[in-house]
C-alpha cells in the first residue's frame, strides 16, 4: 500500500505547488533547523567566539604579562585587594601586522618561504607516489590485498610517533641514515645544522606519513572509473599512456581535486612533524608559519597577540588559496 | 521501491567503496598481456615500496629490544642482546601508562561528543534544503582550514579564565572545535549514500523526521558512524599542539607530550622512546588492519561527495 501512495506522492513533492511551497518549506525548515541546532551551538561557542576573540587579540598588544585586567593581592587579614592592572593590554591597531610583515618581529617571510616549500614538496610527493602506487595496486595480481594492507601501515602511525621515529633515523650521531651513508662511503650529514637538510628530513617524514592516505583515496577513485572505457580504448588502439592520460586522469578529477585541496590545507597547518623532527633547528630557520605562531604564543615571554596575528594571516592565505582553487575548478567545468 | 529492504541498503552502503576491487572486470583481461618482465617490475616496485613503508617502524621495533647503552651504538646491528628491559622500564618506572590512559579518555570523549553533536546535522544537510544551509557548509569547509594558531590562543585564555587549564576537559573541548564540523561533514557524505526513498516510505508510514532519522537512517548508517568515529578518535589521539600547551603537570600529559619528555635536547632516552612508540603502535595497527576496508570506503564516500 505504501508503494502505491509513494508513486502518487512522489511527483508532487520536489518542486511543490506554489501555494503549498511556503508552508512546506516552513515545516521542513523547522525540522532541519532543530537538527542542525546542536552543531551550530557547538560551532558558535567553541569556534566562532574564540575566532572573533582571536581576531580581536591580533589588534592588541596582549602578552603573558598584561593578560590580566585586574591585579589581586592577598592582604594580611586574609582578604583580597584588587585594582586595575595599569599595564593591561591595549588596542594597538595594525601594529602587529606591520611588525610581522615588515620583519620587525618574528621572521614571517622566512617561515612563509619554508611553508610554501614544505607544502609544495609534501603535496606533490604525496600525490605523485600515491597515484603511482594506486595505479599499480589497481591491477589484478597476486598478493594485491597484502600489498595494500602493508602499504597503509604508516597511516595508522600517529604523527608524533612517526616524527620521533624519523628523528631517531636521522640522528646525526647514531641514526641509521647516517650509518648507511658512512657504510656507502659518504660523509655523514649533520641533518639539523642546516635549514634545507632539516626541512628535507621533515619532508621525508611527512611524505612517508601522508602517501598512504592519497594512495587509498586515489585507489577509490580509480575503482569508480568504468572498466568499459579502457576496453573501448584498447579496441581503438590506444596505448597505455594514452589510456592513462585520457581515461584515468579525467576519471580521477573529482577525487584528485578534493584530496589535493584537503592535502594542501592539512600540510600547510601540519604542526607535529616540524615541531618534533626539526624543532626549528638551526635557530628557528626550519620553522613553518604554524610552528612559528605556536612558539610565539607558548615559548619565552608568551606573546599571545603576535600569535593571533600569525593565525589571522595563515587563515587569510588559506581562504584565498581555497577560493582561487575552487574558481579554477569551476572554470574547468568542475563543480566542487 | 517496495523491494528495497534495509538489508540491501546496508549492503549497498557498505559496498559503496568497501570492496570495490571486484568492480573492474576489464583489469582481469590485462593480466594475460603482462610480460614476465613487467610482472617482475611491478612486484619489485611494490615490494620496495612496502619495505619503505614498513622499515622505519620495524627499525623502531628492533631498536626497542636493544639494551639502553647499545641503542646509540654507531654500528648497524639488527639484533643486539635482546631484552625486555626497556618495556619494563617504560611500563613501571615512568608515567607512560597514565599518559596512555589520558590519551584514551580524551580521544574517546571527543569521539562521542563529536558524533552525537553532529549526527542530526549531517542528516539535515543531506536531506533538507533550508535557509542557511550553504552558509553552514561553508563554515564547515573553513573550519577545516583553521590553523591551530588561530584558535589555540583564544581557547587557552578562555580556559585559563575558567580555571580549566591542565584538565582533560579543556583538551576535549578544544578537540571538539575540529571534531564536530568534521563529523558533520563526513556523516553527510554517508547519509547521501542511503536512498531517499527510505525516508519517503517512513514518512508515509507516519514517522516524523526525527523518528525517521533515529529508527531508519541511523541504524543503516552504522558503518559510516563507525568510520567517522574512528577517524575522530585517531585525530584526537595524534594531536599534540593543544596537548602540550594545555597540560602542565607530568601526570596529566597525553602520549604526544609525554613521549617528548623521554627525548629532551640533552640526554635523550631513546630506549624509552622506542619501547613507548611500539606500545602505542600495536593497538593502532591491529585496529587498522581489521578496519582498513571500511576506512577506505568511508573516506571516498565522505570526500568525493563533499
Amino acid at each position: 500500500m505504501s508503494q502505491v501512495l509513494a508513486v502518487a506522492e512522489a511527483p508532487v513533492r520536489p518542486p511543490g505547488k506554489p501555494q503549498g511551497r511556503l508552508r512546506r518549506s516552513y515545516d521542513r525548515n523547522w525540522y532541519a533547523w532543530a537538527m542542525v541546532l546542536p552543531t551550530v551551538l557547538v560551532l558558535g561557542v567553541l569556534v566562532m567566539y574564540p575566532l572573533f576573540q582571536g581576531i580581536f587579540q591580533s589588534f592588541t598588544d596582549l602578552t603573558e604579562s598584561n593578560a590580566q585586567d585586574v591585579i589581586c593581592t592577598k592582604t594580611l587579614g586574609g582578604g583580597e585587594e584588587c585594582r586595575d592592572n595599569p599595564k593591561s593590554s591595549e588596542f594597538v591597531g595594525l601594529k602587529n601586522y606591520v611588525d610581522l610583515l615588515s620583519g620587525a618581529r618574528g621572521s614571517f617571510w622566512l617561515q612563509l618561504t619554508n611553508t610554501l616549500v614544505w607544502t609544495l614538496a609534501c603535496v606533490s610527493l604525496h600525490y605523485g607516489f600515491g597515484l603511482g602506487l594506486a595505479v599499480m595496486l589497481n591491477r589484478k595480481m597476486r598478493g594485491r590485498g597484502l600489498y595494500r594492507a602493508l602499504l597503509i601501515v604508516p597511516w595508522a602511525v600517529p604523527g608524533f610517533v612517526a616524527a620521533f621515529g624519523w628523528k631517531f633515523l636521522f640522528n646525526p650521531r647514531f641514526g641509521l641514515i647516517n650509518q648507511g651513508l658512512v657504510n656507502l662511503g659518504f660523509e655523514p650529514v649533520e641533518w639539523f645544522n642546516h635549514r634545507w637538510t632539516a626541512l628535507f628530513a621533515a619532508i621525508c617524514t611527512n611524505a612517508w606519513l601522508g602517501i598512504p592516505f592519497m594512495m587509498v583515496a586515489i585507489l577509490g577513485g580509480l575503482q569508480s572509473i568504468n572498466g568499459d572505457l579502457y576496453e573501448a580504448a584498447a579496441i581503438d588502439g590506444a596505448s597505455p599512456w594514452q589510456r592513462f592520460k585520457y581515461i584515468t586522469m579525467p576519471g580521477l578529477r573529482p577525487v584528485s581535486s578534493t584530496v589535493i585541496l584537503l592535502g594542501t590545507i592539512w600540510t600547510f597547518n601540519m604542526f607535529p612533524i616540524i615541531y618534533f623532527v626539526t624543532g626549528g633547528e638551526p635557530a628557528g630557520q626550519s620553522e613553518i608559519l604554524v610552528t612559528g605562531a605556536y612558539r610565539a604564543a607558548f615559548e619565552g615571554l608568551r606573546n599571545y597577540s603576535l600569535a593571533a596575528t600569525y593565525g589571522v594571516l595563515i587563515l587569510s592565505i588559506l581562504i584565498v588559496f581555497a577560493s582561487a582553487y575552487r574558481r579554477m575548478l569551476k572554470n574547468q567545468g568542475e563543480v566542487f | 521501491m517496495a523491494d528495497f529492504t534495509p538489508a540491501e541498503a546496508i549492503k549497498s552502503a557498505a559496498t559503496e567503496g568497501a570492496a570495490p576491487q571486484d568492480r573492474r572486470p576489464a583489469a582481469g583481461r590485462r593480466q594475460g598481456e603482462r610480460s614476465p618482465l613487467a610482472s617482475v617490475a611491478l612486484h619489485g616496485t611494490l615490494m620496495f615500496a612496502t619495505l619503505c613503508a614498513l622499515f622505519p617502524m620495524l627499525w623502531i621495533l628492533l631498536s626497542s629490544f636493544k639494551p639502553a647503552n647499545r641503542i646509540q651504538a654507531s654500528e648497524i646491528t639488527l639484533i643486539d642482546n635482546p631484552t625486555f628491559e626497556n618495556y619494563r622500564a617504560v611500563l613501571f618506572d615512568t608515567p607512560f601508562p597514565t599518559w596512555f590512559l589520558n590519551s584514551v579518555i580524551v580521544a574517546v570523549f571527543t569521539m562521542i561528543i563529536g558524533i552525537t553533536m553532529s549526527a542530526t546535522c549531517g542528516y539535515a544537510l543531506s536531506r533538507f534544503n533550508f535557509a542557511g544551509k550553504r552558509g553552514l557548509m561553508w563554515v564547515f569547509l573553513i573550519t577545516q582550514m583553521f590553523p591551530v594558531a588561530i584558535l589555540i590562543v583564544p581557547i587557552y585564555t578562555i580556559m585559563a579564565n575558567l580555571g580549566l587549564i591542565n584538565t582533560k576537559l579543556s583538551l576535549i573541548i578544544a578537540y571538539c572545535t575540529v571534531a564536530v564540523p568534521f563529523c558533520a561533514w563526513m556523516l553527510r557524505g554517508y547519509f547521501d549514500t542511503i536512498p531517499r526513498e527510505l525516508d519517503e516510505a517512513a514518512a508515509l508510514d507516519g514517522l516524523g523526521p526525527f523518528r525517521t532519522f533515529y529508527r531508519i537512517i541511523l541504524p543503516l548508517a552504522r558503518p559510516g558512524l563507525a568510520v567517522t568515529a574512528f577517524y575522530t578518535f585517531l585525530t584526537a589521539w595524534g594531536e599534540v599542539a593543544y596537548a602540550i600547551a594545555f597540560m602542565q603537570t607530568r601526570d596529566n600529559l597525553t602520549l604526544g607530550a609525554g613521549l617528548q619528555q623521554f627525548v629532551p635536547q640533552f640526554n635523550p632516552q631513546w630506549h624509552l622512546l622506542t619501547a613507548g612508540s611500539v606500545l602505542i603502535l600495536i593497538p593502532a595497527i591491529i585496529v587498522f588492519f581489521f578496519a582498513q576496508k571500511h576506512l577506505v570506503a568511508g573516506l571516498t564516500a565522505g570526500g568525493t561527495k563533499g
